[in-house]
């Protein structure tokens, strides 16, 4: 397997993310997990560029990342239950209380 | 075909399709479990690529912590998620022409070689350990950022249990403004005793005494001693007798 390959399937990775936050743009639930995908993609890049450059720093880059994902996904799930507490929906296209 | 490049294809096809399930199924718990699908196949990309701490990391931490997460959140919010797809069909076709755009200028890119050729690198020897090496850089060249990552973790812990903490509030702490507000005479109270009545704060033990063996009679010498302050040495005799009897 060259390195090639996987670049493709992190390539095809993203852009279904991109397409799933297009698509999707009503439904925060399904905009977050196109939001973990795209770092997905973005990790298996940095684990594919590691291994072909043999260079184990990207893999320390992918444990910070996941990381930060981890914290962004509980942060956003716990702002989402809070909308749907205040809104009783959780539409995007409705949030529009400080339009003014 | 090697056994390497069939796994490669079966895993690199389950990552692809799960990806378009998330963003395709109509039940939202389908499509989490989708993701779950598609974190799964990707660990086994990574196992591929010899990064073992890193998939089983993967596996644990997403699989098991963030997507049981999402799962949680979408089961317990009753959202019609049929009205939300409303917009589906009316944004596809931009979709797929963005699609077709990033993923042609990406797979450009990829193929015109501006990285050069990279050889495939040669296999780990079987005492390779993927977490020794890893554990060493986090712990010397990249250890502020790894306290960071921890902090960064609490941050998170904290706002995710604040924001949807629905328990009581308050909190028994000092208020110095509202410390500052008080007046006088929220707080004072000045009340004014006759000096006739401070001896009969002394006596007390006895005239407590008095109540208990003679109520009957007590009644009406309370009242009596209540209007004529100045009879109540003579009180107080008539108790002490009413107490020996």
């Amino acid at each position: 397997m060259s390195l090639t390959h996987y670049l493709v399937v992190s390539a095809l990775l993203f852009t279904i993310s991109v397409v799933g936050i297009i698509i999707n743009r009503k439904n925060v639930i399904t905009l977050l997990m196109c939001i973990e995908l795209m770092l997905l993609a973005v990790n298996t890049n940095f684990i594919a560029f590691s291994r072909y450059l043999n260079d184990e720093v990207g893999q320390v880059f992918v444990f910070f990342i996941l990381t930060v994902a981890a914290a962004e996904a509980a942060i956003g799930l716990a702002i989402l239950v809070v909308l749907f507490r205040t809104n009783k929906k959780i539409d995007v296209a409705e949030l529009k209380e400080l339009k003014g | 075909m090697t056994v390497e490049s069939i796994v490669f294809y079966v895993f690199a096809t389950l990552t692809v399709v799960g990806a378009l399930g998330v963003i395709s199924m109509k039940n939202a718990v389908q499509a989490v479990l989708c993701l779950v699908l598609t974190f799964f196949s990707a660990a086994a990309l990574w196992m591929l690529l010899e990064a073992e701490f890193l998939a089983v990391t993967l596996v644990l931490v997403y699989v098991g912590a963030v997507m049981v997460l999402f799962l949680f959140v979408v089961m317990m919010l009753d959202v019609d998620y049929a009205s939300l797809r409303a917009g589906f069909s009316k944004y596809l076709p931009l979709g797929v022409i963005t699609a077709l755009a990033l993923f042609g200028a990406i797979y450009w890119v990829i193929r015109s070689q501006v990285l050069g050729e990279i050889p495939e690198p040669a296999k780990n020897s079987a005492d390779y350990s993927n977490v020794t090496v890893l554990g060493r850089l986090l712990y010397t060249d990249y250890f502020y950022a790894f306290e960071i990552a921890g902090v960064i973790l609490l941050v998170a812990i904290i706002a995710a249990i604040s924001l949807t903490f629905r328990g009581r509030r308050e909190r028994r702490g000092q208020s110095v403004p509202l410390q500052h507000q008080t007046m006088r005479e929220e707080r004072l109270k000045i009340v004014s005793m006759e000096s006739g009545r401070r001896q009969d704060a002394h006596l007390k033990p006895k005239k407590t005494s008095s109540k208990k063996e003679a109520p009957k009679d007590g009644v009406a010498k309370k009242s009596s001693s209540k209007k004529e302050p100045s009879k109540n040495k003579q009180d107080e005799a008539e108790k002490s007798e009413g107490k020996g009897s």
